[in-house]
Order: C-alpha cells, then structure tokens, then sequence
C-alpha cells in the first residue's frame, strides 16, 4: 500500500513537472523571436541582426546552394548549415555588445568574407 | 646567402632554433637505437596559393613561387625530401580551373632538382571537391612513409569541409600507431593546426583534439603544419607543432586583428614574411633543427 502511494507520489511529481516545462515552454515560445536566414555562396540575408538581452530566439538558417556554417565565438553558438532543410538555432542572448558572426565550413573563393554581425541590446 | 648541406648541419648553432623531441625519459640503449640510422634534413614548402591574385599584397604572384624552386635549387647539397604541406593552389569555385592550377603548379615544381617530393591538400585544394582533382594529380590525401628511422604520418583535415579529420581516417590512424613502438620517432604533417590556435579564424581542427589523444601514448611525435602563413610553435602536452610560413601573403598574428586578411606587401622589403623551412633530423640527438629561409634562399 505504502508503495503505491509512493508511486503515486512520484507520477504526480512527474506529471507537475512536464505541465510546468510544457508551460515554460509554451511562455518561451510566445516571446521566442523568429529570425529567417539564407546562406549562399558567399553572404548571409540578412548579415546584420538585432536582439534583445534575454529575450529567446530562433535563428531559421537555409542555405540556397551548398554546405555552410553559422559561429559567432562571442555568443558561444555555431551550426552546421545544411542545403535542403531549415536549420534552426535557438538560445538566450545574455549579454549585450555587437558580435561578429563568420561562415566556418569552407565553401570557396569568397569563404574569408562570408560574415555578418549580431547586436544584442537592452 | 644561398643555403647548403654543411649550412644545415650547423643549425644547431647560432641564429637556429632546435626543438628537443621529448626523449629525456629514454634510457641511453634505446637511445643508441635511434641513433642506428643517420641526419637528415628535409624542406618544407606550404601554402603556394597558386593562382592567387592581387597585386596590393603579392604582385609577384606568379613569380614567387618559381624564385623559390630556384632557391631550392641553388644548394649545393640537396635536401632528402620536400614536403608540401597544403594549398598549393588558391581557391577557384570553377572545377576546371581548379585542375587547371593544378596542373601549372605541377609543371613548374617539376623543375626541382629534388625528386622526392611529397604532398598534401589544403582547403584552397581539396575543400570544394573533397580532394577529388587534387588526388587526380598527386595521389592520396592520407598516407604514410618512412626515411630513415622516421615514420611520417600525412593527415587530412581539410577534404571534408567541417574542418575534420573524420572518424574513418582516426580508426585509420590509430590502426598505423599501433604498429609503431613507443619511442618510435613519428612526424605529422598537417595543414591546418591539430589544435586550437585560434578557433575564431578557423585555425583548428574540430576533432584534432582526438588526433592528438591517439598520438599522446608516443613519447617523440612532432607535428609541422601550414595554413596560418607565419612562423608559430606551441605544444600540446609533449607534442610540439611547427607553422611554417606561406609562399604568397602571410596573415597577421593570432587574433592581433578584428578581421583576418593578408598582410599587404612593404615595397621597401618585398616577400617579407614568406619563405621555406628546412629541418634537419639529428638522429643521435633525437632533436630537430629548424631553419627559416626567405624566398630567395637567405637565412632568416
């Protein structure tokens, strides 16, 4: 009898959290800022993006040729940017500042220049 | 100053960097097996970029590279070897052209008096086509080989465009390693740093890090690379890694600039900052010696 209980107790604990996570999440998603990115040899559009400190955010990469790459080493974020699908990036910006972001799969004559900038403001 | 054997056997000496191997630990019979097979010494060419054009950083673009064969040349006492070590030619989006490179660089290193000739790809090569054309022209992107008591290990961290050796060419790897004893002498050849020289420029390699892991266990493995045109030298543990310079433009220093571009050519000292490298292996002193030399053959 007291195992069940027990059980119970657990299932409920569980249950509380996914409908709190599901919350969270459902509020997160409301605020979430959508940003839609193409990537071609050799530019991003667009390359330059503003955000909101502490506001979450989905950057939605598509590249229109070939394989490329979104890091920008100031936000700690980076990803693949494969043809074919979207590839979507999501986090928080922390903190405020203009961080350059740069293509780091090698893609051809204009790679080095293949860039853009993130500000994030208050 | 034109460069010779006896130049090369005197590197230990003044104005010569020599870089101990890390066999302290060794015990003095093993030593002595080493030192069983004789010095040597090999060059080390790298980043050519032919092709490249843009006179505000190297209007002799297409004459850089043929004063260096004929630098090379001059010696009076060939090197054993050369090694390339990756973009002997400049980026073109266009396959044909990219043969096209190729093959001109072919034709104007077949003057080298020096037939030993080995080479690796860099991204400028290989990265559009995972190495296809340049496997058309010099064969394998990964490979070994031994010259005289020193196993040479070729990796390829740049036929796959993310920057990685890849998990085929590790198994590969690790299975090579595992043939060799402990105090084997091992050099690597890479183009772009195993480390993490400076990630914001690209200069790594996303799974170097296991690259390196593998090659830990061995106490004598050093690892020369190119891709960041300028002398470096840095240590991961008891393995140090060599940049040499490039043959076209050099880049500034780690992350001394917000963006990475070429440096621009000085009209009051042209080809500063490019040249080639000679390393001669001391054997018996289990050590290398490493010698920068300008593009006309000057000692640096």
């Amino acid at each position: 009898m007291k195992s069940i209980k027990s059980r119970l107790l657990i299932y409920g604990v569980m249950a509380a959290f996914i409908l709190i996570s599901i919350d969270a999440y459902i509020i997160a998603a409301e605020n979430e800022q959508v940003i839609q990115i193409t990537a071609k040899k050799f530019e991003y559009s667009p390359k330059e993006i503003t955000l909101k400190k502490g506001v979450p955010v989905a950057l939605e990469f598509t590249s229109l040729d070939r394989l490329h790459g979104f890091n920008c080493p100031g936000l700690k974020i980076r990803m693949d940017i494969r043809p074919g699908k979207v590839n979507t990036l999501r986090f928080v910006p922390d903190k405020t500042g203009t961080f350059p972001f740069h293509c780091d799969n090698f893609c051809g004559s204009g790679h080095e220049g293949m860039r853009g900038t993130i500000t994030v403001t208050e | 100053m034109k460069i010779d054997r006896r130049d090369f056997l005197k590197l230990a000496g003044i104005g010569t960097a020599v870089f101990a191997s890390g066999l302290g630990g060794l015990d003095h019979l093993t030593k002595r097996a080493l030192a069983a097979e004789e010095d040597f010494f090999f060059l080390q060419l790298s980043d050519t970029h032919w092709g490249f054009t843009g006179p505000a950083v190297n209007p002799d673009s297409t004459g850089t590279l043929k004063k260096t064969v004929e630098a090379v040349n001059q010696l009076r006492m060939q090197p054993d070897f050369i090694m390339f070590t990756g973009d002997l030619t400049h980026v073109t989006d266009d396959d044909k052209d990219r043969r096209k490179r190729l093959s001109e660089f072919r034709e104007i290193i077949s003057t080298l008096k020096v037939k030993n000739i080995r080479f690796m790809p860099g991204e400028h090569d290989a990265g559009l086509d995972e190495g296809e054309a340049f496997k058309e022209f010099f064969g394998k992107t990964h490979y070994v080989f031994d010259h005289k008591g020193v196993h040479f290990i070729i990796l390829d961290n740049v036929s796959d465009p993310t920057s990685t050796v890849g998990e085929d060419q590790l198994a590969w790897l690790s299975a090579d390693l595992k043939q060799q004893d402990k105090n084997s002498r091992i050099v690597v050849f890479t183009h772009r740093p195993l480390f993490d020289l400076y990630p914001d420029w690209d200069w790594f390699t996303r799974d170097g890090a296991k690259a390196i892991k593998l090659l830990m266990p061995y106490s004598n493995v050093t690892v020369f690379y190119g891709h960041i045109h300028q002398e470096q030298h840095n240590n991961t543990g008891h393995i140090p890694h060599h940049a040499a310079k490039g043959l076209m433009f050099p880049l500034p220093a780690p992350g001394s600039v917000p963006v990475k571009n070429p440096i621009p050519w000085d009209a009051n000292q042209p080809y500063r900052g490019l040249g080639f490298r000679g390393v001669e292996a001391k054997i018996k002193e289990t050590r290398y010696a490493i010698s920068e030399f300008s593009v006309r053959g000057e000692k640096l």
